[in-house]
């Protein structure tokens, strides 16, 4: 955090009632303003969660409640250069916007062919994709007490203490690698596919 | 070129028909056999405003419309290159893809052109059929560009250890002849960097001595006799080398090269390609451009897929549509396991005989426009003639005197090696073993083994970032020097005979086998060179007379034994004389380090001149 990165006055103003508000239902936060000299600094202190969380909180929380994660919001350029990506190689953009109903399995299988040949080139050429369990599916596996809920969902009879037992129903998908390509600082990454005319 | 004095890396530079790539060996972390090598990603444009880091470089440069891309659309990491006039021109992958769809502003194929000795390798001719606007760059400036682009990455990659300061060895075919030679090294030094220059099979070569980590030691014996197969993209390749054993060591000696042949994997999907949208056009379907270049990836997978699993009987191929209804406008269509196997497996790789010789045609008149590629589509009948033609390669080679007999029609390879992606089908590998080993055994020999282990892809780079290595003493070498002897033509002083021209006697000014920094001086002859007049001689190379010593005068040559090359061109500048004075010079060869060969003009008081290999047209080249 660097002193160029102070808020300016109208920023202070919404700190100011946000702190002020945030005091007032979050008593850890309260506890925090006045305990620390310093006061809060800017957003991103407490984020301490690794991995982007999935929105689905459990329903009854325990009662320490921790302080609401800030949402982070996405950046749409890396979005846009997957879209872009997805329909250079594979045409899902025009893929998606067919209506099937028009068309026979079979014209839909050959378009599929494209489809499905051009994702994979996609997220093998820019993914590192590898399961999260390496067991195979079916089998029975424990997981120790402090597991990583983040990338093991439990499902079903979730009752009791861990370790838990059961069956992998899915081995999951972590991304180990990711490589998108660098975009000029003018690239305008809103356009998916230059429209082409052929002169 | 040693004038790099403490390199850190030995970097290697696969310079392909189609594609590039870099390979590199850290030195401080290297040591004897087990060098210490990766690979480079190139960062490269992919579309407008997209840079991604590819292991190889597309050998494709696309010319820009000046309203197709704006500056901020091209940017590289390591941004323009104010010393380059072609700024706009793009290289890699995108190129590749644009140029598909634009092909007048496309340059390909540059290295084929490097070597083609009858059009003016220096002047801008490239793209051939580009219309008048679109500024043409010259077969030397294109190559300069994919090796400054190298250059830009590595030191993009490597700020502390500038590329011109590195070990550089650069890969060419072992068919170039010395004038191709000559430009590679010379796109080297325009690009900024001193090279050294290997052939590519011997680079394969070494990238597989080192893949074994030792063990090679193991898998060949003395006495071996290596052939080499390297289909590339665009070129077929063949070497021979030989295992001496040298002080209880073993010593590989490259013996034989062959012929440029312009042929390789990327003419297969083309022909393919080309066979499946005949079966199409025959439904009444017929694809534009665009379409076609679709189909030829489609023909590629679908090629690759049939002859890898050897129980696959089709593979479907769709071409997808132009317009952005992808569903309705898609064509399907389908490759059989017969069609592969008699287009390619049967096409390119029959099952000859050892007898067999490439068909030639008489070329017509205008062939010379265009780039010479092979008329015979079948490897293996280019690689009968090419063993046929070596038959004595080993014959005088120390420990090989028993194993040559007078009754073989061709050279028996004992291992093979291959090179190239097309021989990631098993399929083709194993058409050429037993065809090989066909031929063995109607002459009563052992079959030939392969050599495993090859890393199709990446060997030439990896082996000449090795070879890099190896010659600052880091691990085994492959001798063998150089793989032609040179000769000029002299007319024979022999009275005239009215109606005929006098006959033309061959005089060898450069043998076989010159290791480098070797320099010989043409005995006897002296030449009266007029100061200020250019001097043109005929140039010929042989790749099977090892015996001709220099200074030695053919008057008769069987018709495979001596192949014209680009003539010889010597303009002795005044400096010091006057113009019309004539000085009597003696011819010198020389085996440069860099790998290329070098003729002099030496005058009585050692003033000296270069003679140049006569890059421009050749009025007698075919």
């Amino acid at each position: 955090m660097t002193t160029s990165n102070l808020p300016g006055f109208l920023s202070r103003i919404s700190i100011a009632f946000g702190a002020l508000f945030k005091s007032l239902g979050d008593a850890e936060f309260a506890a925090r303003v006045r305990d620390d000299s310093v006061g809060p600094t800017a957003a991103p202190a407490p984020v301490p969660v690794p991995a982007a969380a999935p929105a689905p909180a459990p329903t009854v929380a325990p009662a320490p409640t921790p302080a609401p994660t800030p949402l982070r919001v996405p950046t749409p350029d890396a979005a846009l250069q997957l879209l872009t990506l997805f329909q250079r190689e594979a045409r899902l953009i025009d893929f998606a916007h067919e209506n099937l109903g028009a068309y026979s399995d079979a014209d839909i299988g050959a378009a599929a062919r494209v489809v499905h040949e051009g994702c994979a080139r996609v997220l093998r050429e820019h993914f590192t994709i590898e399961p999260v369990r390496s067991e195979s599916e079916g089998s029975r596996i424990t997981l120790p007490e402090g597991f990583d809920a983040a990338s093991v969902r439990l499902t079903g009879n979730v009752v009791g203490a861990a370790p838990f037992t059961g069956t992998l129903s899915h081995r999951g998908w972590r991304a180990a690698k990711v490589t998108l390509p660098q975009l000029a600082d003018s690239h305008d990454a809103r356009v998916l596919a230059p429209a082409e005319v052929e002169l | 070129m040693s004038d790099v004095h403490d390199p850190r890396y030995a970097i290697g530079i696969d310079l392909g028909t189609t594609h590039s790539a870099l390979s590199y060996v850290d030195l401080q972390a290297s040591d004897g056999e087990k060098a210490v090598e990766s690979v480079l990603l190139i960062p490269q444009l992919t579309a407008p405003g997209t840079v991604e880091a590819l292991p190889l470089l597309p050998s494709f440069l696309y010319l820009p419309h000046p309203d197709e891309l704006p500056a901020g659309e091209r940017a590289l990491p390591w941004g323009q290159d104010a010393s380059d006039d072609n700024t706009s021109a793009v290289a890699g992958e995108m190129a590749r893809s644009r140029g598909a769809t634009t092909p007048i502003r496309l340059v390909s194929s540059a290295k084929s052109w490097l070597c083609h000795p009858g059009v003016d390798r220096r002047g801008a001719i490239l793209p051939p059929d580009a219309p008048d606007e679109v500024p043409r760059l010259s077969p030397l400036a294109a190559s300069t560009r994919y090796l400054a682009h190298l250059r830009q990455a590595w030191n993009h990659a490597h700020p502390d250890a500038p590329f011109d300061q590195q070990s550089v060895t650069v890969t060419i075919p072992a068919s170039f002849d010395p004038a191709a030679r000559e430009l590679t090294a010379e796109a080297a030094r325009q690009a900024g960097f001193a090279p050294t220059l290997l052939e590519e099979p011997q680079a394969a070569l070494y990238s597989w001595i080192q893949g074994s980590g030792g063990r090679w030691r193991k898998q060949v014996q003395p006495g071996d006799i290596i052939l080499v197969v390297d289909v590339g993209g665009g070129t077929s390749d063949f070497s021979l080398i030989a295992i001496l054993e040298r002080d209880g060591k073993l010593e590989p000696h490259r013996v034989a090269v062959g012929d440029h042949i312009l042929l390789g994997g990327d003419n297969m999907d083309l022909a393919l390609a080309h066979f499946v949208a005949r079966k199409l056009s025959a439904n009444g379907t017929q694809l534009d451009a665009w379409q076609m270049r679709a189909l030829t990836y489609g023909c590629r997978s679908a090629k690759e897929e049939l002859l890898a699993n050897p129980n696959a009987t089709t593979h479907p191929i769709v071409v997808p549509s132009r317009g952005s209804k992808l569903i309705g406008g898609s064509i399907r269509t389908e490759l059989t396991r017969d069609e592969v196997t008699a287009f390619i497996t049967d096409g390119f790789f029959p099952r000859v005989e050892a007898s067999a010789r490439p068909a030639v045609r008489a070329r017509a008149g205008l062939t010379q426009l265009g780039l010479p590629y092979a008329q015979d589509a079948a490897i293996t009948r280019h690689l009968a003639a090419f063993l046929a033609r070596q038959a004595g390669a080993t014959a005088d080679l120390e420990g090989f005197s028993g194993r040559v007999n007078a009754e073989h029609t061709f050279l028996h390879p004992s291992a093979v090696l291959f090179n190239g992606g097309v021989f990631k089908s098993g399929i083709l590998a194993q058409r050429v073993m037993d065809t090989i080993n066909d031929w063995l055994y109607m002459e009563g020999a052992e079959p030939a083994r392969m050599l495993e282990g090859a890393d199709l892809d990446l060997a030439v780079a990896r082996g000449a970032a090795y070879y890099s290595y190896a010659r600052r003493g880091g691990g085994v070498r492959i001798r063998g020097g150089t793989a032609r002897s040179y000769y000029v033509g002299v007319e024979s002083s022999m009275p005239a005979i009215p109606g005929m021209e006098p006959p033309l006697e061959a005089l060898c000014v450069a043998p076989f086998g010159m290791e480098e920094g070797g320099e010989l001086e043409l005995p006897g002859q002296e030449f009266g060179l007029v100061i200020g007049e250019p001097v043109t001689f005929r140039f010929f190379g042989s790749t099977v007379r090892r015996q001709d010593r220099i200074g030695e005068t053919l008057e008769f040559w069987g018709p495979d034994e001596l192949q014209e090359l680009g003539e010889l061109q010597a303009t002795l500048p005044a400096e010091g004389r006057s113009a019309g004075e004539v000085v009597q010079v003696k011819l010198h060869a020389l085996a440069t380090d860099t790998g290329t060969l070098e003729l002099a003009a030496v005058a009585q008081d050692g003033q000296r001149w270069k003679i140049e290999f006569d890059v421009r047209t050749a009025p007698g080249a075919q």
